[in-house]
């Protein structure tokens, strides 16, 4: 994708006729008693680059762990590349997926990157990059390396990769991590907070990586706290109160002239 | 020169270890060992050693076996209280502290002579094809030693499967693992680190135990050093030999498992 087309996706012009990634409708989750998400709807067409903005128990993360069902949402509608998730009820009344394989196999095209990295200990980087195109996807082990390769270079890894997670920053790892989630050739990129673990002044290598994705077209969610990040490589932003959608919009609208008071504070408090 | 260089490194490097204070131990080591040579009674062992190497084989076998089999059960029985439902977490918990709350022995004598001499009393059993087996003592030692080995163990992996962060267990099941895979690629592995050094002191105690089964007449090396005692009326020459073949026995256990932890690089958690 050139860079004009590229310009053009995240400005929005061509997103009309991309079809729908990730499609979210009138989700609700409870933990107990507690009401985390209280009908949230939410869309990403392809090359779109959504974030998710709020306060503290919004229900930012709990929303983007619930499009692959790392937690259960109670009830709503999930469709992932126009293929809407079975749920059922389990003998204790909680909502989980219906069929596990259509789980796994939907899993298997959202790469997701957590805000504690989460790289598999056990394995050197290259182990972890290669380890679900081999081990899930079926991909023959020497072109999984070969790919490999190519992505820890990418993220600036490359003479990192018979290390073991535990000798590496938290910068390093949650590249690592970035290119262990694009190892599965994903439809859609899913970040938790990816920079809210690191030290101050490795928060800057981990964005750069995201921001390059963003630029190139990707398909991204991005649940994050970092307001002028989000400004620079969204094409949605969505701010979510207290379990609801309070306003969404291109990030102009939404940084330049938000409408919503809370809104209004919570970027003033940030910023 | 590469291998010049190697000599002189290797030469200053004994000479660095051969200090003052192991030359006194190893000279005094030496006295300890000559002075036992001479001074004892070794006349017996051209008449023994044939059955002495068959009761170590004996021992190194019970040993291998039934650490191996001994973990295979433990796998389950700590996963079962580790991330298990109370229908099997409550079994196999009941396992582990009965396994662990009595003396070896006693479990080992109750199989043997319990059990054990149960078994004659049903036709369909002295015609079936495990007979052969079950009228020797053998599997009844190996047996009790690897259902003992499973008790420790098991309480040991129940910690170690629980100790593996939840994270990468998330991690795997976000990319589409199914729980089979997630068990095999992530947890086990991980779990399976995480106990090695204790897996390590438990062999070495298992070893120990073996000699448990010479009391129900399974000839091992600790038996054979019975047999001389009894035959010869020698009492120390016997056991200080067996004393010796259970510390090289440790010692090689010990290095080899130590080898196996060195290979993994890796600070889990």
């Amino acid at each position: 994708m050139s860079a004009v087309e590229a310009a053009a996706v995240r400005s929005g012009k061509a997103q009309d006729g991309a079809a729908e990634a990730i499609h979210v409708e009138n989700l609700h989750k409870k933990f107990g008693q507690l009401h985390v998400l209280k009908g949230v709807s939410l869309s990403a067409r392809d090359g779109e680059v959504i974030a998710i903005i709020g306060g503290s128990g919004s229900g930012k993360s709990t929303l983007l762990r619930c499009i692959n069902c790392l937690e259960n949402p109670t009830s709503g509608i999930i469709r992932v590349n126009g293929e809407e998730i079975k749920l059922r009820a389990d003998s204790h009344g909680h909502t989980v997926p219906a069929d596990r394989r259509q789980i796994e196999r939907i899993r298997s095209k959202l790469g997701m990157v957590f805000q504690n990295f989460n790289l598999w200990s056990h394995m050197t980087l290259i182990e972890n990059v290669i380890e679900v195109p081999v081990h899930v996807l079926g991909v023959k082990r020497d072109e999984a390396i070969a790919q490999a390769e190519k992505l820890l270079a990418r993220v600036g890894l490359a003479e990192k990769r018979d290390v073991y997670p535990a000798y590496l920053s938290g910068g390093q790892q949650q590249r690592a991590a970035i290119a262990r989630a694009l190892a599965i050739n994903p439809r859609v990129m899913l970040f938790d907070e990816p920079t809210s673990a690191l030290d101050p002044e490795l928060v800057g290598e981990v964005l750069k990586v995201i921001g390059d994705l963003a630029r190139e077209g990707r398909t991204m969610v991005l649940v994050t706290h970092e307001m002028k990040f989000a400004r620079e490589v969204a094409t949605h932003v969505v701010y979510l109160y207290n379990g609801l959608v309070e306003e969404e919009g291109p990030p102009e609208q939404i940084f330049g002239a938000p409408k919503s008071e809370r809104l209004k504070q919570f970027i003033r408090n940030i910023g | 020169m590469a291998g010049e260089a190697a000599i002189i490194n290797t030469a200053a490097r004994a000479s660095l270890w051969l200090q003052p204070h192991r030359i006194v131990l190893i000279l005094i080591a030496l006295g300890l060992v000559l002075s036992a040579a001479f001074f004892m009674r070794w006349d017996w062992l051209p008449q023994y050693w044939e059955m002495g190497l068959m009761g170590i084989w004996r021992a190194l076998w019970i040993l291998a076996v039934t650490c191996a089999l001994g973990f295979l059960i433990a796998v389950p029985v700590g996963l079962a209280q580790a991330a298990g439902s109370i229908w099997v977490a409550a079994p196999a918990k009941v396992f582990c502290t009965i396994i662990r709350g009595t003396p070896l022995l006693l479990q080992l004598w109750l199989l043997y002579y319990g059990l054990g001499s149960l078994f004659p009393q049903y036709p369909w059993i002295r015609d079936s094809w495990m007979w052969p087996y079950l009228r020797q003592a053998w599997p009844y030692g190996v047996l009790a030693l690897t259902l003992s080995f499973a008790g420790y163990e098991g309480e040991v992996m129940r910690g170690a499967f629980a100790g593996v962060p939840k994270g990468q267990l998330e991690a795997a099941r976000a990319f589409g693992m199914s729980r089979w895979k997630i068990f095999r690629r992530i947890w086990l592995p991980q779990a399976f680190y995480r106990a090695l050094p204790t897996l390590t002191g438990e062999a070495v105690l298992q070893l120990k135990s073996t000699p448990l089964v010479a009391t129900i007449s399974v000839i091992d090396i600790f038996a054979v050093a019975g047999k001389v005692r009894q035959d010869t009326y020698l009492t120390y020459e016997p056991l200080l030999l067996l004393a010796l073949i259970y510390m090289a026995i440790t010692g090689i256990l010990v290095l080899a498992l130590s080898r196996i932890e060195a290979r993994i690089p890796v600070k889990v958690g």
